[in-house]
C-alpha cells in the first residue's frame, strides 16, 4: 500500500535532525496558525498563490530563495563546525553518514533552490518593467514553473523528515549513486527534486525568452535593451539550452536505479563516465546561468550609481554573447583527471581560458564606467565594489584550475571548494544581495534600512575572506574536500579560522534579517514616492513604486539606450491624461495544483508507492486538460479603473493642456 | 476600448492573426513535394542497407538523414528566411549548433576516454 | 509645456503589433510627420505569433533533451556485454512499415494543416483522425517489438546497449503519444468549439510538434536501426 513507506522511515532516533524537523515543523504551524488568525487564507489564495502577475510570482520567488538560503546556510555552519572539530582523537558531532548527507544537502539546496530562484525571481520582478511588458509571454505558465520549483523544494525538505537525503554530492555521481550502492531513497530525493524543478526551470526559460523576444515596447530594438534584460536573455538561451541535458542525464540515473537498465553501472557494459560527461553538459552552462543575470545586474547598478552611461555597452552585450556561447564549450574542464588525454585536456583547458577574456572585457567596463563618475556609495555599489574585488580574485584561481596539470594537483581538493565559493559567493550572492537592495524600493515601494545594510555588507565581505581564504592554503596543503574527520596537525588551525569566518558571516545574514524587520518597520519613513529612487536610467523607475498590477498605464515609445534617462533629458511628462482599458490575464489556480500533483508523483515515485504516481500524473493531465477548455483567461481592467489606480500615485494629468 | 482594439477584435477568427502559424504560406504542393522527396530519402538508404550494397557506407546513410531532416524543416515546418520567421530559424540554427556539440563532444571525449583507459576494450565490453 | 508630449488618440496612427523594429520604423514615420510621441498607441497583442514563438523554442528544448538520449545511444551502442547486437535483433522491414506510417501521418497532419487554413472545420478533425489513426499504428508496432524482444530475453536490463536502445526509442514513442492525447484533445475542442483563434493556435503547435517527431524519428532510423544492421 505505501510502498517502502513505513513509521521507521523517520529518524527518531538522531537528535540533531529531529530537533530540525521539529523546528520545521512548528515554523509551518505557526505560520499556518497566524494565517487562520488573521482570517487570510481567502486573500493568500486569490493574491498570491494563484497569481499570474510576474511581480508577485517573482517575489514569492525571492521568499523561497531567502528561507532556502537559510536552509542552506545552516548545512554550511555544520560542515564548518564540524571540520573545526574533527581533528585527530575528536570525531566532532557528525557521523559520517550524516555528514554525506549536509554536504550533500547544502550543495544541491545552494545551486537550485537558493541562487536559481534569486535569479529567476530577479528577472520575474523586473525584466518586463525594463522592456516595457505589461506581462510575461504565458502568465500561467510562469505561476506552474514557480510552484514547480517549490515542490522540488519542498520534496527536498521533506527528506529531512521521512527518509533521508543523498549522500552522493550535489551531483550524485554513479556508481555510488547507483542502486547498488546507494540503496536507499536519498538519491531518489534527489533525483526527483531536481527533475520537477528543472522542468519548471526549462518552461521559465521558453517563458522568458519569447517575453523578450516579442513583447518589447515600441522602439526598443535589441541594442537599445538594457544589460540585465540582454544577460537574462542569454541566460535564458543557456537555459533552455542545457536544461534538457539536466533531464536526459537523471532520467538516465533513474532507468537505471528503477528498472535495472545499465547506462551508468559498473557492469553490461555501463560506464559511470557517461554521466559524469552529461551532467557537466548541463553543469558548466548552469554556472553562466546563475553568474550572467548578475553580470547584468552590475551592468545596471555601475551606470545609476556613477551618474554615468555604461562604458561599451556593445562591447558589454557582445561579451554576454561570447561567455554565453563559450560556456558550451567548456565542460570537460571539471574532469581533466577522468583520462581523456592530453589533447582532448589542451582544448577545453584553452576554451575555459578564453572565457577569461570577455569576463575581462567586463571588468574594464565596469571600472571605466566608474571613473571620472560621481561615485556614490551606497549598499548596492557596496555590494558591486565587493563583487569586483572578490570575482576577480576568484576568477584568477579558476583560470589556475583551468590548466590540466595545475588541476591534477588540485582537483577535489579544498582550493577548488574555495575557487567555485570565491566566485559564486563573490559573484552570485553578492549579485544577489546588491540586486535586492537596488531594486527593493521598487518592488515594494520602500528602501531598505541603509546603514544596517553596510554592516551586513561588511560582515558577509570580511567573513568571506575569512572562511575561504584559508581553505585556497589547505588545498595546497593536501586537504581534500568533503572530509569529516583529518589527522594532520598543521590543517587543524586553518579550519578553525574558517570555521570563525562563517561566523562572521552569519552575523552579516543575522544583520539582514533585522534590516528586513526594521525597514518594515520604518516603512513610512522610507516609502518611495517618486518611483525613482536611485535617479535611474532604464524603464522601470518611471513606473510607480509598487508597481500596479497592469505596469504601464501607457506603454511608452523608447528612442534611445537608457530609455528612461533620455525621457528625464527630455523633460517627458510621465503623467498621462487618456487612459485606455487594459486586458489582463486572469488568476488561476492550474500551476499550484499541477504541481501538488506533481509533488505527489515524486514522493510516490521516491518511495515505490505506484498506485498513488500513477493517481498523481492522472491528475497533472486531467488539470492540464481542464485548463485547456477554460475560456474564462482574461478580463479588461476599465479605464477608469486605471486612472483611479494612476492617481492614486499622482500620474494623471488634467485632460486640457 | 480603443479603436486599434476593436479593429483586430472585428477582424475575428479570419483575420491575419490567424494564418501565422505553421501552416502560414503553406500550400497543398509543398506538402506533396516534401512527402515525395521524403519518401525517396528514405526509401534509398533502406534498399541500400537491406540489399547489403557495398554504396550502404555509415557517410551515405548519415547524408540521407541530413537530406531528409532539412526537407522536413523546410517542407513540412515551413522555415525560410521571413522576416517573421527570422527568430524560428536563428533558434534552429543555434541548436543544431548545440546539438552537433553536444553529439560530436560526447564521442570525442568518451572515444579517447576509451583509448585511454581501457585498452584492449574496446569491443564488446564484457565485464 | 511647450515642448510637451502629444499623446495620440485612437487608432488611426496603430504600431504594427509583431516585432519592436517595425514599431521603430512606424514611429520614424510618425516624427517625420512632425508628431512628438512618448506613449505608444495600445495595439492588440500579437498572441497567435507570441504563442507560436514560444513553442517553436520548447521544441529546440526538447531537440537538446533527444540530442542527450542520441549522444548516450552513440556512446552505448557497441557495448552489448555479450548479449545481442543490433543486427541480431532489428528487423528492418517492420520498421519500413513503421517509418511510413509516420511519414503518411506527417503528410496527413499537413492536409489537415491546409483545411484548417481554408476554415474548413469537419476536414480538419477528419485528417486529424486519419493522423491520429496512423500514429496509433506506428505505436502499437513499436510497443510489439519492444515486447517482442523483451519475451526472448533482449530487455533493457540486459546491456547498456539496449538500456540506451529501448530510452531512446521509447522516449521518442512516449513523445508519440502525448502527441496523440493533444491530437484527441484537439479533436473534441474543435468539433465544441470551431476552429476559433485559440484553436488554431493550438492546432498549428500541433503540427509543429507532430513533424517535429517525425524529424526524429529519421535520425532514430538512421542511427539506430539502420546502422544497428550495418554494424
Amino acid at each position: 500500500m505505501f510502498g517502502k513507506l513505513t513509521l521507521s522511515a523517520i529518524p527518531f532516533n538522531v537528535p540533531i535532525v529531529m530537533g530540525a524537523v521539529a523546528f520545521m515543523v512548528l515554523g509551518a504551524i505557526a505560520v499556518l496558525a497566524l494565517i487562520t488568525y488573521l482570517g487570510k487564507w481567502k486573500w493568500l489564495w486569490t493574491e498570491w498563490l494563484t497569481s499570474v502577475d510576474h511581480k508577485k510570482i517573482g517575489v514569492m520567488y525571492l521568499i523561497l530563495a531567502t528561507i532556502m538560503l537559510l536552509r542552506g546556510f545552516a548545512d554550511a555552519v555544520m560542515m564548518r563546525s564540524q571540520q573545526a572539530l574533527a581533528y585527530g582523537s575528536n570525531v566532532g558531532y557528525l557521523p559520517p553518514e550524516h555528514f554525506d548527507q549536509v554536504f550533500s544537502a547544502h550543495g544541491t539546496i545552494m545551486i537550485f533552490f537558493m541562487a536559481m530562484p534569486f535569479i529567476i525571481g530577479l528577472m520575474n520582478c523586473i525584466l518586463p518593467l525594463q522592456i516595457g511588458a505589461r506581462d510575461v509571454a504565458f502568465p500561467m505558465l510562469n505561476n506552474l514553473s514557480f510552484w514547480l520549483t517549490a515542490a522540488g523544494a519542498v520534496l527536498v525538505n521533506v527528506s529531512l523528515a521521512i527518509g533521508n537525503f543523498s549522500r552522493t554530492g550535489w551531483l550524485a555521481y554513479p556508481p555510488l549513486s547507483e542502486l547498488h550502492y546507494s540503496p536507499g531513497v536519498g538519491v531518489d530525493y534527489y533525483i526527483w527534486a531536481l527533475q520537477i524543478s528543472g522542468i519548471g526551470t526549462t518552461l521559465s526559460g521558453v517563458n522568458f525568452i519569447t517575453t523578450i523576444l516579442k513583447m518589447r515596447a515600441p522602439g526598443m530594438t535589441l541594442m537599445r535593451m538594457p544589460v540585465f534584460t540582454w544577460a537574462s536573455l542569454c541566460a535564458n538561451i543557456l537555459i533552455v539550452a542545457a536544461f534538457p541535458v539536466l533531464t536526459v542525464t537523471l532520467a538516465l540515473l533513474t532507468m537505471d536505479r528503477y528498472l535495472g537498465m545499465h547506462f551508468f553501472t559498473n557492469s553490461l557494459g555501463g560506464d559511470p563516465m557517461m554521466y559524469l560527461n552529461l551532467i557537466w553538459i548541463w553543469g558548466h552552462p548552469e554556472v553562466y546561468i546563475l553568474m550572467l543575470p548578475l553580470f547584468g545586474v552590475y551592468s545596471e547598478i555601475v551606470p545609476t550609481f556613477s551618474g554615468k552611461p555604461l562604458f561599451g555597452y556593445a562591447s558589454m552585450v557582445y561579451a554576454t554573447m561570447a561567455i554565453a556561447l563559450l560556456s558550451m564549450l567548456v565542460w570537460l574542464h571539471h574532469f581533466f583527471t577522468m583520462g581523456s588525454g592530453a589533447d582532448v585536456n589542451a582544448f577545453f583547458g584553452i576554451t575555459t581560458m578564453i572565457i577569461a577574456v570577455p569576463t575581462g572585457v567586463k571588468i574594464f567596463n565596469w571600472i571605466f564606467t566608474m571613473y571620472r563618475g560621481r561615485v556614490r556609495f551606497e549598499t548596492p555599489m557596496l555590494w558591486t565594489i565587493g563583487f569586483l574585488i572578490t570575482f576577480t580574485i576568484g576568477g584568477m584561481s579558476g583560470v589556475l584550475l583551468a590548466e590540466p596539470p595545475a588541476d591534477f594537483v588540485l582537483h577535489n581538493s579544498l582550493f577548488l571548494v574555495a575557487h567555485f565559493h570565491n566566485v559564486i559567493i563573490g559573484g552570485v550572492v553578492f549579485g544577489v544581495f546588491a540586486a535586492l537592495a537596488y531594486w527593493f524600493p521598487k518592488i515594494f515601494g520602500f528602501r531598505l534600512n541603509e546603514r544596517i545594510g553596510r554592516w551586513a555588507f561588511w560582515c558577509w565581505f570580511i567573513g568571506f575572506y575569512v572562511a575561504f581564504m584559508p581553505l585556497y592554503a589547505l588545498g595546497l596543503m593536501g586537504a581534500t574536500r568533503r572530509m569529516d574527520h583529518y589527522d594532520v596537525a598543521a590543517w587543524h588551525p586553518l579550519f578553525i579560522v574558517a570555521a570563525i569566518g562563517s561566523g562572521i558571516i552569519f552575523c552579516g545574514i543575522i544583520l539582514q534579517l533585522v534590516q528586513l524587520v526594521v525597514s518594515i518597520r520604518d516603512r513610512e519613513l522610507t516609502r518611495d514616492v517618486t518611483g525613482d529612487v536611485w535617479n535611474g536610467r532604464t524603464l522601470e523607475w518611471s513606473l510607480p513604486s509598487p508597481v500596479p498590477a497592469y505596469n504601464f498605464a501607457r506603454i511608452p515609445v523608447v528612442r534611445s539606450l537608457d530609455a528612461f534617462w533620455d525621457m528625464k533629458q527630455r523633460g517627458v511628462n510621465l503623467k498621462s491624461a487618456t487612459f485606455v482599458p487594459i486586458h489582463m490575464p486572469r488568476n488561476s489556480g492550474t500551476g499550484i495544483i499541477m504541481a501538488g500533483f506533481a509533488f505527489l508523483v515524486a514522493f510516490a515515485m521516491v518511495w515505490h508507492i505506484w498506485w498513488l504516481a500513477v493517481a498523481g500524473l492522472a491528475g497533472v493531465l486531467v488539470t492540464l486538460i481542464r485548463h485547456a477548455f477554460n475560456d474564462d483567461r482574461d478580463y479588461h481592467l476599465g479605464a477608469d479603473e486605471v486612472r483611479r489606480i494612476e492617481g492614486l500615485h499622482g500620474r494623471v494629468q488634467a485632460r486640457s493642456m | 476600448m480603443n479603436v486599434a482594439n476593436e479593429a483586430v477584435a472585428v477582424h475575428g477568427p479570419h483575420g491575419g492573426h490567424g494564418t501565422h502559424g505553421a501552416g502560414h504560406g503553406a500550400t497543398h504542393k509543398q506538402y506533396v513535394i516534401g512527402f515525395l522527396l521524403a519518401l525517396v530519402m528514405t526509401a534509398v538508404p533502406f534498399a541500400l542497407v537491406m540489399s547489403h550494397a557495398v554504396a550502404g557506407t555509415p557517410l551515405v546513410i548519415a547524408g540521407f538523414a541530413v537530406a531528409q531532416i532539412v526537407v522536413h524543416v523546410v517542407y513540412f515546418l515551413h522555415v525560410n528566411g521571413s522576416p517573421e520567421q527570422r527568430w524560428n530559424l536563428t533558434a534552429l540554427l543555434y541548436t543544431a549548433v548545440v546539438v552537433c556539440i553536444i553529439i560530436g563532444g560526447s564521442l570525442w571525449i568518451m572515444h579517447h576516454l576509451d583509448v585511454n583507459m581501457m585498452p584492449g576494450m574496446m569491443h564488446g565490453r564484457v565485464h | 509645456m511647450s515642448n510637451g508630449p502629444v499623446l495620440v488618440q485612437g487608432g488611426s496612427l496603430a504600431l504594427k503589433p509583431g516585432y519592436a523594429d517595425h514599431a521603430a520604423d512606424a514611429l520614424r514615420d510618425l516624427r517625420q510627420r512632425g508628431d512628438a510621441v512618448d506613449f505608444a498607441v495600445e495595439h492588440h497583442h500579437d498572441v497567435a505569433s507570441t504563442i507560436q514563438l514560444g513553442f517553436w523554442i520548447y521544441l529546440m528544448s526538447d531537440c537538446l533533451l533527444f540530442a542527450g538520449l542520441f549522444a548516450t545511444y552513440a556512446v552505448v551502442q557497441g557495448h552489448t556485454a555479450g548479449g545481442p547486437a543490433g543486427s541480431q535483433l532489428f528487423d528492418l522491414p517492420s520498421v519500413l512499415i513503421e517509418t511510413m506510417f509516420l511519414l503518411f501521418s506527417s503528410f496527413t497532419c499537413g492536409l489537415a494543416t491546409l483545411a484548417m487554413n481554408a476554415n474548413r472545420a469537419r476536414a480538419t478533425v477528419g485528417w486529424f483522425a486519419v493522423t491520429f489513426l496512423l500514429g496509433l499504428g506506428f505505436i502499437s508496432m513499436e510497443v510489439r517489438e519492444f515486447a517482442h524482444m523483451v519475451a526472448i530475453g533482449a530487455g533493457p536490463a540486459r546491456s547498456s546497449f539496449l538500456s540506451g536502445f529501448f530510452t531512446l526509442v521509447a522516449t521518442h514513442g512516449l513523445h508519440v503519444t502525448c502527441g496523440l492525447i493533444f491530437m484527441a484533445v484537439m479533436m473534441v475542442a474543435v468539433l465544441r468549439k470551431g476552429l476559433t483563434e485559440q484553436n488554431r493556435a493550438r492546432l498549428n503547435c500541433l503540427s509543429l510538434f507532430w513533424h517535429f517527431l517525425d524529424i526524429i524519428w529519421v535520425g532514430v532510423f538512421s542511427l539506430v536501426y539502420l546502422f544497428g544492421v550495418m554494424h
